[in-house]
């Protein structure tokens, strides 16, 4: 009875899964996609701690480890989620995902030692928890490796020589050993053994990418997550863990090569060939050029005189905390009679949306938000691009120079304006380590400061005109 | 190789589950706009956290007196009740915004 009970609630919540990542396709039905997700979690989560059939009697420390754990991670998940501020959003979602995957790989190393007990042949669970262990290792650490890069705690990009060499030995010693262990005898020693091996690829896997494929790194994690789920589903036959894990593993592989398409780079590129060498020394001649600085007023005239203005937001907006401010200049803007859009890059920030996030919470018109293929044919009739904290995505050399790391990565081609004003705090490369060449050319000028502060100044000025 | 092909035969009804699940994930994620691709990565985040189901059958199935494995499953819990919590939680954070505006 209760068995049946509790697969009954499993299927409601495989659909309530289905249903809820397809209601959040939409934005308008979106946030209740997502409660419908959530419902489904806890019915899965509740029968289970009590509907379970156990082969014994469950004692009463394991319920109370149960709930405080329970307890536990939802006050610290909750506060986290809560107080994190919009632009760290990006690293919470990293740290979350990895969570998820050292959930699958302590599963993995309690489950191992039970098979021990059991009699008959076991080739089939052996596999599962394997899997679970090794994926959601990988997961784990590759998960906080991507979380400190996006955290500013590791920042460079790290090559030794030989790296994929290394990183595919590693990969394939790992696999081997999976394999050898599921036919083997039982030892602890090799599960542990495997354990360590897969934390370090995970580490060696994301440690060499760079800052501009993040995004891309953080899907692909995403979906390891989702199959590590799934192959504790099979493990315990588990019609939830599989729906849910699968589900998760199709939609992050399917998000992670629009994301690569968006910056027309084949996966292989993103994960063997880090960004950096020798095409950013080229292209730092023509960078250290001819650069000219233009004052916050005159930037404001010519706002002022302008009948269209396009705003490229960066990662340097959110740093800067500049989406307010940014939306109170385009409606002083377009009280005056200025034609505003935002041009949005599909990898501008550290995630694909990031900006259009970052927008929506400062109420900018939805209808502003222009995607880059739209945008792009409009850049030779606007008179002004404001380019606030982007950087890699209106880079020329993208398009001009072989030599550069990100050549053919679709860009924003905001040369082609009339004017365009790049506000950053520095001379400083992108995330990306590459010079741009886009700042010694003529028609570009730089209003270097802080983006909310730049900003706020451009607002006081043209008010005053 | 035998014990692979049983297993096979055995969980058929599994791998039916694996390769629609699979077919559902790509139609439901296919045709989603740029815009929603943050809060949707954020969201099939919070699903995957469906492996604190496993936990906790991990628990239930342990015996009291194995201590190390009682300390790895409530290590385990909570970081699966992280994930959930915490995913859910970001995503409506996000999507909280979306809806404001209108």
């Amino acid at each position: 009875m209760n068995s049946h009970l509790l697969e009954i609630t499993y299927l409601i919540a495989s659909v309530g899964f289905i249903i809820g990542l397809k209601m959040m396709g939409n934005p308008k039905t979106a946030r209740n996609g997502n409660l419908i997700g959530a419902a489904g979690m806890i019915l899965a989560i509740i029968a289970t701690i009590f509907l379970y059939p156990t082969e014994h009697e469950v004692a009463q420390i394991v319920y109370y480890l149960i709930f405080a754990g329970i307890a536990v991670g939802t006050i610290i998940g909750w506060y986290t989620a809560k107080k994190v501020q919009m632009t760290k959003m990006p690293e919470l979602v990293s740290l979350f995902n990895g969570m998820g995957g050292a959930c699958a790989a302590l599963i993995g190393l309690i489950e191992y030692p039970h098979v021990m007990e059991k009699s008959g042949d076991h080739t089939g669970l052996l596999i599962c928890i394997i899997l679970g262990l090794i994926i959601g290792s990988v997961s784990f650490s590759g998960s906080i490796i991507a979380f400190l890069k996006l955290n500013g705690t590791l920042n460079k990009a790290i090559r030794i020589p030989a790296y994929n060499m290394i990183n595919n030995v590693l990969l394939l010693a790992v696999l081997a050993f999976g394999a050898y262990m599921v036919y083997s005898d039982v030892s602890i020693t090799n599960l542990y053994l495997l354990f360590a091996a897969s934390l370090l690829y995970g580490v060696l896997f994301t440690i060499p990418i760079g800052g501009a494929d993040m995004p891309v790194v953080i899907s692909l994690l995403n979906s390891f997550t989702g199959l590590a789920a799934a192959a504790g589903g099979f493990l315990y036959a588990n019609q939830a863990m599989q729906t849910g894990g699968i589900l998760v593993g199709s939609a992050g592989t399917i998000l992670t090569f629009a994301m690569c398409k968006a910056m027309n780079r084949p996966l292989s590129n993103v994960i063997f060939g880090a960004f950096g060498g020798g095409g950013a020394a080229a292209a730092t001649d023509a960078a250290g050029g001819s650069i000219k600085d233009i004052s916050v007023s005159d930037v404001a005239v010519l706002m002022n005189y302008s009948k269209k203005v396009v705003i490229v937001p960066g990662y340097g907006l959110a740093v800067a905390q500049a989406q307010h401010v940014i939306h109170e200049l385009e409606k002083l803007l377009e009280e005056r009679g200025v034609e505003v859009k935002y041009a949005i890059h599909p990898v501008a920030g550290r995630m694909p949306g990031h900006m259009n996030v970052l927008l929506a919470e400062s109420n900018v018109d939805y209808s502003k938000l222009v995607e880059m293929d739209d945008i792009n044919p409009e850049f030779p009739t606007t008179d002004v691009v404001f380019v606030v904290g982007a950087n890699d995505v209106v880079n020329p050399a993208a398009k001009t120079d072989p030599a550069s790391p990100i050549y053919g990565m679709p860009i924003l081609e905001v040369d082609k304006a009339k004017n365009v004003i790049v506000n950053k705090r520095s001379m400083s490369a992108g995330y990306a380590g590459i010079d741009n060449v886009l700042f010694g050319y003529d028609n570009c000028s730089m209003l270097f400061g802080d983006a909310k502060k730049v900003i706020t100044e451009l607002v006081s000025e043209l008010k005053n005109l | 190789m035998t014990e692979i092909l049983n297993f096979i035969a055995e969980n058929r009804q599994l791998i039916y589950i694996i390769i629609l699940s699979i077919f559902v994930g790509v139609e439901v994620i296919g045709h989603v706009p740029t815009v929603l691709h943050t809060p949707l990565m954020s969201g099939a985040n919070a699903i995957h956290g469906v492996v604190i189901v496993g936990a906790i059958i991990v628990m239930l199935n342990l015996h009291p007196e194995n201590t190390l494995a009682l300390i790895l499953g409530f290590l385990a819990v909570i970081l699966g009740t992280l994930n959930v919590v915490g995913g859910f939680v970001v995503t409506d954070r996000m999507l909280e915004m979306f809806k404001k505006k209108k």
